[in-house]
């Protein structure tokens, strides 16, 4: 056979194959929700959080869904080739969980109208591509908190990922928490200038605690600057899923991510035809921010601790409410105002008591 | 962080970030004195990482793990050879695919050890050396794997220029032909270099999942087989050079977090490039005199070997 007639017979048996994928729901077919992680599910934080809740759906949904997910998709093309395919084959509803998906959900969504999308971290929203996140800077308050008590030297570790206003309103609500108990706390930031490399972020831990930082938190992905704070003696925060496991004696809590609730309601209302595109930011209140049981510390500081994050839940504390002075004594957020939302959102700047710097 | 209090942490940082780059790229400069290029050190390191790693949890034995991760390393290599050097494949295409599976069958089998725990890898105390004041607790104070590195490396030059074996193995990298012609075994040579490659590359992998950060998370390497790759030609195919390039590497990779946490005003992302401009820097200079580069670079690196007549 000719190469050119063999090309030609195997791009007719792939068509044949992608259109065969294009199905017309039945009505006793089970509705289909699709997942797409940036990482594994196996990377035990952002993205296994997802899965859980994905699994919690399915769990809750049961025969009338189907539910599929794609791990490891790295942001960029791959992105859209793979939510399209999510789409071509019959989803009802598709999950973007990562900032970097933005624009192909945005724009693969303007090609399947009928398909829900939800974006998860993102801005951007559409008739058919609706937003969600969790308030996490309210966990990291609730850090604040703990490590103003737990901490002697008063320095806090903290390691960045990437200096983008997600991380640096968690970092500004660290140490607003932290402030409250110990208005002299300070925090010193590394960068590791990406979202997972335990071997980078076990050397940034090292770092910092060789500096005098006695309490580790983190916003990567990986458990290993936890068990750095397990061999050197001192204490820690986990990051998206408890990580208890790994740093027994160093955990103080976790900020454990929870996607169940809010996956099983929106995969039923597209479902039963109810959903409506909205921005969703929940956090504790909302059930969407759990924290890991209190460990590793004395009962008042424990108390201490469950009294924040039950007042953030209330409404009694409001974490962004002025006067906050960013790092050059610069008044930010003038005394009695409260933050709106999208400025947290927008958030550029450190807050007083952060040692280290924001690439302008 | 108060005079020179900080100098002994920050060695022993650097010390194990270096250990993985030198272990890797060590037996990648044999390989390629040979004549074999095998890119495929970034996905022996990862079977290599998850292979010690489930071992060493199963047995309980970090000696079974190291031995266990070795020979991955190996098995992996031996699956490359046996493309390269019996089948004739192109050896960057191969390399290329090595690591892909590589990364691919790591994550595969370690899907069930996400989560747990081994103990790190113990420090060994030396009799007599690790008394002495400050050498002691810095060199001769450290786990098996980082002993086995400085063995390594000074092992690898004795064997190269020192022995007659090494002598045969540097002529088939250098011409493969006329190597052939004076009767040197040249496929069972490079077989050989390649299966040791794979062997140090699964040790940089367990030194990873051991002792690095004792525990098994997807893709943990993070590009640290590619780094090693680098390091091989920027020391010019010399052990020496290669031990400076290691080090210098993972010196600069620690040192950049340690000024970060100073807090100075330094972007965290031009602190994060300096390794990399730092090592290209290096090189640049030491580049100086090319004939020298000419005479340690392996003519026949990633050329096929077709025995004539």
């Amino acid at each position: 056979m000719r190469r050119r007639t063999f090309t030609k017979l195997l791009g007719a048996a792939a068509a044949t194959a992608a259109l065969g994928r294009l199905r017309l729901a039945r009505a006793d077919e089970p509705f289909k929700a699709g997942f797409i992680y940036v990482g594994p599910v196996a990377d035990f934080g952002w993205s296994h959080q997802h899965d859980l809740g994905r699994q919690a759906a399915q769990r809750a949904l049961g025969d009338k869904v189907k539910t599929t997910y794609v791990e490891s998709v790295k942001e960029g093309p791959d992105a859209e080739r793979v939510i399209r395919e999510l789409a071509v084959a019959g989803n009802g509803i598709i999950f973007t969980t990562s900032f970097g998906f933005m624009n192909p959900t945005i724009k693969v969504a303007r090609q399947f109208p009928k398909t829900k999308f939800e974006h998860c971290t993102g801005y951007k929203r559409a008739e058919n591509v609706a937003t969600y996140n969790i308030r996490f800077y309210e966990g990291r308050y609730v850090q604040g908190v703990i490590a103003g008590r737990m901490s002697k030297s008063g320095i806090v570790g903290y390691i960045g990922s990437v200096p983008i206003p997600e991380v640096i309103m968690g970092m500004n609500s660290f140490i607003r928490g932290m402030r409250t108990v110990n208005p002299n706390g300070k925090i010193k930031i590394v960068w590791i200038n990406g979202w997972y490399d335990p071997g980078k972020e076990s050397d940034a831990a090292k770092a910092l605690i060789d500096q005098g930082a006695d309490i580790i938190a983190q916003h990567t992905d990986s458990a290993a600057p936890l068990q750095v704070a397990e061999q050197r003696g001192v204490h820690g925060f986990g990051q998206a899923s408890d990580m208890i496991k790994f740093a027994p004696k160093a955990q103080l809590t976790s900020s454990v991510d929870h996607w169940d609730e809010y996956y099983t309601q929106r995969i039923q209302a597209a479902m039963e035809g109810s959903w409506k595109t909205e921005d969703v930011w929940g956090g504790f209140k909302a059930g969407m921010l759990h924290m890991a049981p209190w460990t590793n510390m004395p009962d008042d500081v424990a108390q201490a601790a469950q009294s924040a994050e039950d007042g953030i839940k209330d409404g009694s504390i409001v974490i962004f409410k002025g006067p906050i002075n960013d790092q050059s004594g610069k008044v930010k957020v003038p005394a009695g105002t409260e933050l709106p939302d999208a400025d947290i959102l927008g958030m550029n700047w450190l807050a007083e008591g952060i040692e280290g710097t924001l690439p302008q | 962080m108060s005079g020179v209090g900080w100098i002994v942490p920050v060695i022993l940082s650097v010390i194990s970030a270096s250990t993985p780059l030198l272990l890797a790229a060590t037996g990648e400069l044999v390989a390629e004195k040979s004549g074999v290029l095998n890119l495929g050190i970034e996905g022996m390191m990862l079977v290599g990482a998850i292979v010690g790693f489930a071992v060493t949890l199963s047995t309980g034995s970090a000696i079974l793990g190291i031995a266990a991760a070795g020979a991955a390393g190996a098995g992996l290599a031996l699956v490359f050879s046996v493309l390269i050097l019996l089948l004739l494949a192109n050896q960057v295409a191969a390399g290329l695919a090595l690591t892909i599976f590589g990364t691919g069958l790591s994550a595969l089998i370690g899907k069930g050890f996400v989560g747990a725990a081994v103990p790190q890898l113990p420090k060994l105390d030396l009799p007599l050396l690790s008394d002495l004041p400050f050498l002691g607790p810095v060199l001769f104070h450290q786990d098996g794997l980082v002993y086995a590195s400085f063995l390594l490396v000074a092992g690898v030059a004795w064997f190269l220029h020192h022995t007659h074996a090494g002598l045969a193995l540097r002529a088939v990298g250098d011409s493969h032909d006329a190597a052939h012609a004076i009767g040197y075994p040249v496929v069972a040579i490079r077989f050989a270099a390649a299966l040791f490659g794979g062997f140090t590359s699964g040790l940089a992998g367990a030194y990873m999942s051991l002792a690095y950060t004792p525990m098994w998370a997807e893709n943990m390497t993070a590009g640290r087989g590619w780094i090693a790759l680098a390091l091989v030609v920027f020391s010019t195919w010399r052990p020496a050079r290669l031990l400076l390039g290691a080090y210098l590497f993972g010196g600069i990779s620690i040192l950049q977090l340690y000024v970060q946490g100073l807090g100075l005003p330094i972007p965290s992302q031009f602190l994060s490039m300096l390794p990399y401009l730092a090592t290209v820097l290096v090189l640049v200079l030491i580049s100086q005199d090319r004939m020298r580069i000419r005479l340690n670079a392996p003519a026949c690196l990633g050329r096929p070997f077709l025995a004539a007549g």
